[in-house]
């Protein structure tokens, strides 16, 4: 039986259920993911960070929330009340979304019911999750506008280009997972992954994915939307109290979401490692959510990672890399993907592939002497510049020496 | 007439509770963003709107193609309709001022037409039908339906809309694009230009006095590898007044005879 047919006998209740506890455990995620977050990069920054608030500052992340919460909550006067409270609203509704069609487990028994830890499974599932996030860049543009000052408007239009651009990157990445799948439904993708991990057999792709999801979420080294150095706090400057909470909380069950989404489209999902298949049964199908959780938390961990290591980009050449370099590569690579398989449906013989491959290289290593004669050329012409009579204080040259210092 | 309003309500419960309550909502948005002065609220009307019609599309089955509405219309066309509000007026309200003579007329004229036009179409609806040919047209799936009849049937049109519209973003790209967008010297190009110059002495500045000298006051210049004063180090004044100290002064010479 299919995810699909699974999910369609599920009973209201469970569905209901199963609502709460996404919902729940985004919630918790976000709240621990913080703490981590302090955690790790104080570790690698070679300090401690949080440690006083209950064992290892494990409560530390609850205690700012309930500071948070009881902070004055400030409108500008110069903003536009209605958009500025729906903004944020916006923001945390639809980051929530995207996790009914991210299947967390495969069969397991709920209370009773035999069923799948999906809310829902759309034939047109990881589309669905693009969708929801596009209208969530409705929450940070409108947060930028709504606040009626220059910083938070620059930072949302920046975030808002910097997503839609990011989107167009990751949607092509995309394709060569469909194409390969034969379906946009993230549990029919997971089931396609039995074998290999599109990570594996769809490298570029991953890579490519890996690059825009962080991208996407506005976090360092693409994090120009809140760039504190050019622009205060970006979209949310003006933002305080329990609305300034609502952004933080949709920020991080972002990262999750697009982590989420990276798991269950490249990393086989709610699957065990290759050669553990056998822990999929334990605990009734239990077990499935553990290995699902650990993949999240690794590409957590990278987010915190990049932060740690990574100063943040300018904002031109982040905008020339994601038009100029991801979406092109995304292209010619989706050419090549579906050229392959469709010799391989059409079971063409393998020395036609072998020569396709074989052309592609060529054509390759062709561009890139191109691109590197060119380069080497301007260096040359940089390097030209010389004058003969020395009329600069300058070091002097070893071995050439004249022997006349001080006149 | 009653029974007539029975007979449509019995699509199934869920999809009538959806349509009775969205519905209502989406009119309210519809009208609300001809009303509304702000244009980024009639923005934002209009983007709900358009996430209603995709929802609607979604209860009647046509999945796909109410995400690709929420994905192209509200994601994509919306989102830059908001951009160009926000960069052209923040807090611009419509003006009622006619700028073009007789718009007003010719605008009441073309709206009576399109709704007469609207009204005589709807009006020709005939009601109670059973729905046909859904099953049918989905049986392999939404997508798999949609991609068969634009890659085969209608192949030709949708490449001549994508033709038309590359031209259309390409020639809007023309038009906008000048080459005088950038402020003629910027940073950059005083940089670049320095150093084109093809004297490698222009590209850092003029030298601070007393490199390689023996000494560091603004009236001692600095020494050229060759060992003369390079001239471009102090000031002209300094030189044209004649303070300007040699660095072979400063050469420790009683030190240099004891060490003999």
């Amino acid at each position: 039986m299919s995810n699909a047919e699974i999910i369609g006998q599920d009973p209201g209740w469970v569905i209901a259920l199963k609502g709460v506890l996404v919902f729940a455990v985004c919630v918790f995620l976000t709240i621990m993911s913080v703490w981590g977050e302090r955690r790790i990069v104080a570790r690698m920054q070679q300090r401690s960070g949080p440690n006083r608030v209950g064992k290892f500052g494990l409560l530390q992340a609850l205690v700012d929330g309930v500071k948070l919460a009881l902070k004055e909550d400030l409108i500008p006067k110069s903003a536009d009340r209605i958009v500025f409270v729906i903004a944020p609203i916006i923001s945390t509704t639809t980051c929530f979304m995207a996790f009914a069609v991210i299947p967390l487990t495969g069969p397991v028994n709920f209370f009773g019911q035999e069923t799948v830890m999906q809310m829902t499974d759309l034939s047109v599932g990881v589309l669905y999750v693009l969708a929801i996030a596009s209208v969530g860049v409705y929450g940070i543009v409108l947060a930028g506008w709504s606040s009626g000052s220059t910083y938070p408007l620059l930072g949302g239009l920046r975030s808002s280009a910097q997503v839609i651009s990011y989107e167009i990157a990751m949607g092509l990445s995309l394709v060569a997972v469909f194409i390969y799948a034969g379906s946009m439904s993230t549990s029919e993708i997971v089931a396609a992954q039995d074998k290999w991990w599109y990570a594996v057999i769809l490298f570029p792709s991953f890579v490519i994915f890996a690059i825009s999801m962080v991208g996407e979420t506005n976090r360092a080294p693409f994090d120009l939307a809140e760039a504190e150095g050019e622009l205060v706090g970006g979209f949310h400057t003006e933002y305080s109290s329990l609305k300034f909470a609502l952004f933080f909380l949709s920020e991080y069950v972002n990262i999750i979401a697009v982590s989420a989404l990276a798991t269950t489209l490249f990393l086989g999902g709610y699957r065990a490692l290759p050669g553990l298949g056998f822990t999929e049964q334990w605990l009734g199908g239990w077990f499935t959510l553990v290995w699902f959780f650990i993949k999240v938390l690794g590409f957590f961990f990278v987010f915190v990672w990049l932060r740690g290591t990574l100063p943040r980009l300018r904002y031109d050449q982040f905008m020339k890399f994601g038009w100029k370099v991801l979406i092109p590569f995304s292209l010619a690579w989706i050419l090549i993907v579906s050229t392959l398989r469709v010799m391989s449906q059409q079971e063409a013989p393998p020395a036609l592939i072998a020569t396709f491959i074989f052309s592609i290289a060529l054509i390759y290593i062709a561009i890139a002497t191109l691109i590197d004669k060119k380069k080497a050329a301007q260096e040359k012409a940089a390097r030209n510049i010389t004058s003969s009579e020395p009329d600069f204080p300058v070091p002097v040259i070893p071995n050439t020496r004249v022997e006349q210092i001080n006149g | 007439m009653i029974n007539l309003a029975l007979d449509i309500g019995t699509t199934a419960a869920p999809e009538s509770y959806l349509f009775y309550v969205l519905a209502p909502l989406s009119v309210l948005a519809a009208v609300g963003m001809l009303l509304v002065k702000k244009a980024v609220h009639s923005a934002l009307l209009l983007a709900w709107v358009m996430i209603t019609l995709a929802i609607f599309y979604i209860a009647q089955e046509a999945l796909f193609l109410g995400i690709v509405q929420i994905v192209v219309y509200t994601g994509a066309v919306m989102m830059l309709f908001l951009f160009i509000l926000m960069l052209v007026g923040v807090d611009t309200s419509d003006s009622l001022v006619e700028t073009i003579k007789g718009l007003r007329a010719i605008s009441i004229v073309a709206a009576v037409g399109f709704g007469g036009l609207l009204v005589t179409l709807i009006s020709r609806a005939t009601f109670g039908r059973d729905v046909v040919g859904l099953s049918e047209v989905n049986a392999q799936g939404n997508a798999l339906g949609i991609a068969e009849l634009l890659f085969t049937r209608y192949v030709f049109a949708f490449e001549v809309i994508s033709a038309l519209l590359i031209t259309a973003a390409v020639g809007a790209m023309v038009l906008a694009h000048s080459q005088k967008t950038k402020s003629q010297f910027a940073q950059r190009d005083l940089s670049i230009a320095r150093f084109r110059k093809g004297e490698l002495k222009d590209a850092a500045g003029l030298p601070s006095s007393g490199v390689y000298a023996l000494h560091n006051a603004v009236d001692v210049p600095a020494l050229l590898p060759t060992g003369s004063p390079a001239p471009t180090s102090i000031s002209a004044v300094l030189e044209a007044r004649g303070d300007m100290i040699e660095s072979a002064n400063y050469q420790l010479k009683e030190e240099a005879e004891e060490d003999k």
